[in-house]
């Protein structure tokens, strides 16, 4: 399929979604669906450098977390200027993966050239380190946290909630179409050969480096912006929440439990476990609910290292390939004995 | 001026003492990462673990942290050659340890620390023994022996581990398994089983770290996410895999995020370690005495 036809398809699926919310006309359903829609970005962004080129990155909450303080910064400097008080979510978009994707840059730069343990390990690190400079910046809130106020109403939207939905939705609509169009493109293979054997594409001259650069700066880019919303979200944003490990363990659980190789897998990931995420907090705890995301990550990774993507193409593919190899092995005893 | 000689002085000491713990902290994921390639993130949530079992001994019965977490070595050690040969068989046979056998560490730091959070709460717990009130003065240094303490078990701790590795079988085949396996097994040593037994090794030196832990600072599950990036600087400084590296580069660390906090405030003191570690990465990404 071609991606003008796919994007189109994944419009109206969002309309589709977003009527469907509207229809059941309860604001729950937006508060808990901006959720859902926020780890589909997440996950989707992780999996184009951990899926693709096999570097993990555990930083998710930091760049989620650039995007989200870049927001409080402009709100801040907005708020005592005379500016209009709105900046419209897109923008705030725009600026946060800049942020974030210039971040995973030069992490990128200085630590993808080791081995790909070193690039997971620095990820991790700087969870802690960024937590360290917001929790140090007044401007931000430091660690009291910073109120942002939420708008009330919007023309033709209706409620604020509904129009951060809309805006998270294309913005996963967004992402999953980047995500496709580097699965089938010059950059996507070349990250595969990566994935496969780093050092058997070095020999063959695919420019790893650059290859890993461009997968980091974009998987960054697509985090920040899915942070940037998140304080108009949350109305008081802290930064032990911000920083926390959920987004981390989420946003890798999603994709290695859908599949990793393909843009289907973090979507079927996110959406199974983001929704019976959200219906576990409501009803049991939302220890229970990290408790039972560690175990299934587990799980996966144990036992189905390709996911419910790999399961089911295994499940679709083996029968008549079995059928096919054995009579072929057949055919071919037959040939040389005659 | 005299006064703030003898902050540099104690922050000088005060670092060092808590470089020695830093060390033990550290030696496990020396052995693990820098050693056998195995890289246990989880490794933090296990020294968490050993201070919640020597929490609990010491407030049921009383008993000295420090020996309790020698009696359970034993349990330790079980538990990670338990873990390896999970490990071995679900990815490094299937050559998949680079994401997904991250990602199963990663999953384990998240259950056990969940687990702990479930079961204790997010209450700081702590322990009681004779050295950790008092303080030893020599002149204007101040030693509180609540440190002295565990610095000094955990530098026992490393040369132990050091001699075990230099001078005995086991010690020089785990050696080995890092440089050659094939070699190895010419040499008819099963290399799966040297790296179980190192293995249960490293996560047997987590009961030590987490009862110095348990001394040296209340604790509470998440406390271990701080020490991620720590014991990784210190491993990749200190030159991966050598223990005296570990043990210099530990207590440099120790130095320098005490004098952070000291002249700078100690809501500073976090980002430290990821500084040492990217600048290592990107400077010397061998270490100081690697090899």
């Amino acid at each position: 399929m071609r991606t003008p036809a796919f994007l189109v398809i994944c419009l109206i699926v969002a309309a589709a979604v977003f009527a469907t919310a509207v229809g059941v006309g309860n604001d729950y359903v937006f508060f808990a669906g901006y959720v859902v829609l926020q780890y589909v970005v997440l996950s989707t962004a992780w999996n184009i450098l951990g899926g693709y080129c096999g570097y993990v990155n555990f930083g998710t909450a930091a760049f989620f977390a650039l995007g989200a303080y870049s927001t409080v910064a402009i709100y801040k400097l907005i708020a005592v200027s005379e500016l209009p008080h709105v900046v419209p979510i897109p923008v705030l978009m725009l600026i946060g993966g800049v942020v974030s994707g210039i971040v995973g840059f030069g992490m990128g730069y200085l630590t993808l050239r080791l081995r790909g343990a070193f690039f997971s390990i620095a990820t991790l690190a700087l969870a802690v380190v960024l937590e360290t400079l917001v929790v140090n910046w007044d401007y931000v809130g430091g660690s009291r946290g910073a109120y942002v106020i939420r708008p009330e109403e919007l023309p033709l939207i209706g409620n604020y909630i509904r129009y951060l939905f809309l805006m998270m939705l294309l913005l996963a609509v967004a992402a999953i179409t980047i995500a496709r169009l580097i699965e089938h493109s010059r950059l996507g293979y070349g990250f595969a050969t990566i994935r496969d054997d780093e050092l058997a594409a070095e020999a063959s001259g695919v420019p790893t480096l650059r290859l890993k650069l461009i997968a980091t700066t974009i998987s960054g880019t697509l985090m920040g912006m899915a942070g940037a919303p998140f304080p108009y979200y949350i109305g008081f944003l802290q930064p032990d929440s911000t920083f926390a490990l959920d987004y981390a363990v989420n946003s890798i659980a999603m994709p290695l439990i859908g599949g990793t190789t393909s843009w289907a897998g973090p979507l079927i990931g996110t959406l199974l476990l983001g929704t019976l995420q959200q219906i576990i907090t409501v009803t049991i705890s939302s220890a229970v609910n990290l408790l039972l995301v560690g175990c299934l990550l587990v799980l996966f990774v144990i036992v189905a290292p390709n996911g419910i993507v790999g399961l089911v193409h295994t499940y679709l593919q083996r029968k008549p390939e079995d059928f096919v190899g054995r009579r072929r092995v057949g055919a071919d005893a037959a040939g040389s004995l005659s | 001026m005299i006064f703030s000689f003898n902050l540099f002085i104690n922050a000088i000491v005060s670092g060092i003492l808590i470089g020695g713990f830093y060390a033990a902290v550290t030696s496990g994921v020396s052995l693990a990462f820098g050693i056998l390639d195995i890289v246990n993130i989880a490794h933090p949530a296990f020294i968490i673990l050993g201070s919640y079992v020597a929490y609990i001994v010491n407030a049921s019965f009383g008993f000295d942290p420090i020996l309790t977490s020698i009696v359970v070595i034993p349990a330790f050690y079980a538990l990670g050659a338990a873990i390896y040969q999970i490990y071995y068989v679900s990815f490094e046979k299937r050559g998949q340890e680079s994401l997904r056998g991250l990602a199963f560490f990663f999953g384990l730091l998240f259950i056990t620390e969940v687990s702990l959070v479930l079961y204790f709460g997010v209450d700081y717990r702590y322990v009681d023994a004779p050295y950790i009130g008092p303080t030893w003065h020599f002149g204007n240094i101040d030693m509180p022996l609540r440190i002295l303490v565990p610095c000094l078990v955990s530098l026992v701790l490393i040369a132990a581990l050091e001699l075990v590795l230099t001078r005995t079988f086991i010690g020089r085949a785990i050696m080995a398994v890092a440089q050659d396996q094939q070699a190895l097994r010419l040499m008819a040593v099963d290399p799966v089983r040297i790296k179980r037994i190192a293995f249960g090794i490293s996560i047997a030196t987590a009961s030590l770290a987490g009862a110095f832990l348990i001394i040296i600072q209340p604790v509470e599950p998440s406390v271990g996410r701080e020490y991620i990036g720590r014991v990784f600087a210190i491993c990749v400084l200190g030159g991966m895999g050598s223990l005296p590296g570990t043990v210099i580069a530990a207590m440099l660390l120790g130095v320098v995020e005490s004098f952070t906090a000291t002249f700078y405030g100690p809501s500073w003191a976090p980002a430290v370690s990821f500084g040492f570690l990217l600048l290592t990465l990107a400077v010397r990404p061998a270490g100081l005495l690697g090899r």
